[in-house]
């Protein structure tokens, strides 16, 4: 599904954000992607949509090479691939609505936009996500007057809205409390598994990553120090890519939730999905 | 630097011995300065025209009071006029200095080397000239009359706008861009988008203070035949009938208050 190939990263200031880096995401994979501050994962996820340029390196995107599209090419790519961010990056002063419909943008026209007249199946196909993320009622308030989880909620509709393959995920749940962030991550895995969605999810809280990722790469200083299940993240593990620091109840495992089957969905949920 | 070891412990001060002294001196030079100034400026200054200054003022008032009142049939037509000179030359600036606010500002810019340079010399121009400068020159070009006026104002309003609107729109939140831009979206669609729903507040303030402004400068803009109530206020000042004149500059207080009140209500309900 996502395949990256030494993907390298030198910022102009001469920081090496991306060494090299190459991993492969099948289909459907939900992976977490933890790492201190400053690791690069910030940097690998906006190089996969070249909303930060990649210095060397190739990104495949099924059979589409990512890293070699021109703008209209970069464009329709970028539709193919949903964002959610750390501060939700919703525009504040336009509407839920809105917001979602902006998902839409790469499908309609300028104009057809700048008159907010989106076709009727984008609308129906929006309401259909803002039940799924449970804001009916709050469709047509404006963003800023939503609670962080509420508008992180529209972030990741309006991520779905673009009816994406692969999910960038940054920091999702940097900015909310504990309880807000399990809800949040629950419906992530929720959404991907229900569409077969793959995922790079980036995440500094280890407990966090550990309960609900199938997949955790551990990056450090722009390399991949480690790649397994979360429950391969052993003290020494979180050593090597944090540094030295007293890690006793963070790589055993307390409360895995895996009662959602994680990987592939049924078939049945996919046709209904599509 | 300012902290000074004793044996009591550390001290700690603003600013360092030497930087206080300095500091004084600043003052001082200011001060000197200051007196050296007067004293040259008022060197032609013929005082006894000062002191009698308090008496001249009381003459004058008591030439200007009772404003005519009955005057006031020739003012509305000019004072229509002086109210749309300012509406109109706000809208053309409006027109003009959109696009060039987004070419000025450096998140936008099509080219921080080439385009931006002419955008902001384009502003700068534009606010170093005052409007009743701009009016004498378009009088001489275009003749008298409300064109010059409008036009004026609008050459004048395109700086103002402009700077304000281009500051307003550097400071937006790039990550609102940045998630638009990420969904696929077009350069015109992420400006729809990302960057103006971010902007209208300030943009909405600016241009409803800009055409607050160009109320008060239009009511002068006829003292030089560009139209408006000033070139009743000129006929007057130089007929010496001076009830006209406090009628006059009752009228134009007025409209200024009215104006203000307008765009304090305008303001509060678009933010």
């Amino acid at each position: 599904m996502l395949r990256l190939e030494s993907l390298t990263k030198r910022y102009r200031t001469g920081d090496l954000a991306l060494s090299a880096v190459s991993l492969e995401i099948p289909a459907g994979q939900v992976v977490g992607l933890i790492g201190p501050s400053g690791a690069g994962k910030s940097t690998l996820i906006r190089c996969v949509n070249r909303l930060v340029e990649p210095t060397s390196g190739r990104i495949w995107l099924g059979d589409l090479e990512v890293t070699r599209l021109g703008r209209g090419g970069l464009r329709r790519a970028r539709r193919r691939m949903g964002m959610i961010f750390q501060e939700y990056a919703l525009v504040e002063r336009l509407t839920v609505m809105e917001n979602l419909l902006s998902g839409r943008l790469g499908y309609v026209s300028f104009w057809r936009s700048l008159a907010r007249r989106f076709p009727p199946d984008d609308i129906r196909n929006a309401f259909r996500l803002l039940d799924r993320v449970g804001l009916m009622e709050h469709a047509d308030k404006r963003a800023d007057a939503l609670s962080g989880g509420q508008r992180q909620r529209v972030g990741i509709a309006r991520a779905l809205a673009q009816d994406p393959d692969i999910l960038l995920v940054d920091e999702p749940t940097a900015s909310l409390d504990p309880k807000t962030s399990r809800q949040i991550m629950r419906l992530l895995r929720e959404v991907c598994a229900e569409q077969g969605l793959a995922a790079i999810v980036n995440i500094h809280d280890v407990v966090l990553a550990q309960q609900f990722m199938i997949r955790i790469v551990g990056l450090r200083a722009g390399v991949v120090v480690y790649d397994g299940p979360p429950d391969g993240l052993t003290p020494e593990v979180l050593t090597e890519i944090y540094g030295e620091e007293d890690w006793t109840g963070t790589g055993e495992q307390t409360d895995v939730d895996r009662s959602a089957p994680p990987g592939l969905p049924d078939t049945d949920e996919l046709v209904g999905a599509l | 630097m300012a902290i000074r070891q004793t044996p009591e412990g550390p001290i700690w001060r603003k600013r360092t011995g030497l930087a206080s002294v300095a500091l004084w001196c600043g003052w001082l030079a200011l001060v000197l300065l200051f007196v050296v100034a007067w004293e040259a400026m008022t060197r032609n200054q013929i005082w006894a025209f000062v002191w009698d200054a308090p008496e001249q003022a009381a003459d004058l008032i008591d030439r200007m009071v009772p404003p005519r009142w009955s005057y006031m049939d020739q003012l509305w037509a000019p004072l229509w006029d002086t109210i749309n000179i300012a509406t109109l030359g706000t809208l053309m600036a409006i027109l003009l200095a959109v696009p060039v606010a987004f070419m000025a500002a450096r998140n936008t810019t099509p080219s921080v080397l080439f385009v931006r340079p002419v955008a902001i010399f384009i502003i700068v121009a534009s606010r170093s000239v005052n409007a009743l400068i701009w009016a004498l020159l378009l009088v001489a070009i275009l003749g008298p009359g409300l064109l010059a006026g409008i036009i004026a104002i609008a050459l004048r309003s395109i700086g103002f706008i402009g700077k304000l609107l281009y500051e307003a729109i550097e400071e937006i939140d790039p990550r609102q861009v940045e998630a638009v831009r990420a969904t696929g979206a077009g350069p015109a669609q992420v400006l729809d988008f990302g960057i103006v729903p971010q902007i209208m507040p300030a943009f909405a303030g600016i241009t409803l203070f800009r055409w607050d402004i160009n109320i008060r400068e239009s009511t002068v803009l006829g003292l030089v035949g560009a139209g408006g109530i000033g070139l009743q206020l000129k006929a007057s000042v130089d007929g010496l009938a001076w009830p006209q004149v406090t009628l006059i500059f009752i009228v134009i207080l007025a409209t200024v208050i009215l104006s203000e009140w307008v765009s304090a209500r305008v303001r509060a309900a678009l933010t």
